[in-house]
């Protein structure tokens, strides 16, 4: 049975992805390894805690030989436009989380709002990535 | 004014052990985010959870420890740095207790964490070629 195991977000640096996602978040290291070998890649995953099935993966932006200079300056520019990658969040309750998270030191693009599809708010990662966190409506 | 049923301030201490176990909280400062003095909190604590706000945090932070043993390639130290703990020693010795081995063997009780590096084809490929080609195209000459 096939299932969706990770979604792969670009970072500039992933130790300042990793204290964001897991201090600021909350979130949980679910793999980190480094093969020196490929030029010090290194895997990196996390999610919720209660998510162990799924898992975000925070991926540098590799150099040469994976990709020539121009192509690291494409992502970066994408990356600062804001127009990288975005990740989708449920929660039970959007202001509770809210206040959560901003007493935990995220910065908040979307305060807490009502929509058609129930109450939806935002934030970055460091990396410019758009977190949205949703609360379905009932 | 609400009722505030007492378990409420424990659940907070609670909370706190839950959500900030990585930093440098003892249960001092869970007894203080409780509002009580800590014998009372300690005795508040157990009678509500079953457990004591030592052995909770504690356990807390040897579940995550596990966890990065099995699924990183971070080193003893610095793992135990990251649960929120101090001394190396101490760590080892409540871990060995808990699992009934120590980090290391735990660690190596369990299939290598590189294996989980699910390392695209593309950057495989790209190191898996030769870095310097000559295939004689712009000029004849060979590249330096």
């Amino acid at each position: 049975m096939i299932k969706v195991a990770n979604a792969q977000l670009w970072v500039h640096d992933q130790d300042e992805a990793l204290e964001f996602y897991t201090r600021n978040l909350g979130w949980e290291v679910r793999s980190d390894v480094t093969v020196p070998e490929l030029g010090n890649f290194r895997w990196l995953a996390v999610s919720p805690v209660g998510q162990e099935d799924f898992s975000v993966v925070l991926m540098a932006i590799p150099g040469p030989p994976v990709f020539e200079a121009e192509t690291v300056e494409q992502v970066r520019n994408l990356m600062g436009k804001g127009a990288a990658g975005t990740v989708f969040l449920n929660t039970d309750d959007c202001r509770a989380s809210y206040e959560e998270l901003k007493g935990r030191g995220v910065e908040f693009i979307d305060a807490p709002e009502e929509r058609p599809y129930g109450i939806d708010a935002s934030f970055r990662d460091p990396s410019g990535n758009q977190i949205r966190m949703i609360q379905v409506a009932a | 004014m609400a009722f505030v049923p007492p378990a409420r301030h424990l659940l907070r201490a609670k909370d706190l052990a839950d959500s900030r176990y990585f930093e440098r909280l003892d249960v001092d400062d869970l007894a203080a985010a409780a509002g009580l003095s800590r014998a009372h909190f300690s005795r508040e604590f157990k009678l509500a959870f079953g457990d004591s706000p030592h052995a909770y945090l504690l356990t807390r932070r040897l579940e995550r420890a596990a966890a990065l043993l099995r699924n990183t390639d971070r080193s003893v130290a610095d793992i135990c740095l990251s649960v929120g703990l101090v001394s190396v020693g101490s760590f080892t010795t409540s871990f060995t207790r808990m699992f009934g081995k120590p980090p290391t063997a735990y660690r190596a009780s369990y299939p290598p964490a590189a294996l989980q590096a699910r390392v695209p084809t593309c950057v495989l490929r790209a190191y898996g070629r030769p870095q310097h080609r000559t295939f004689r195209e712009d000029n004849g000459a060979a590249a330096p």
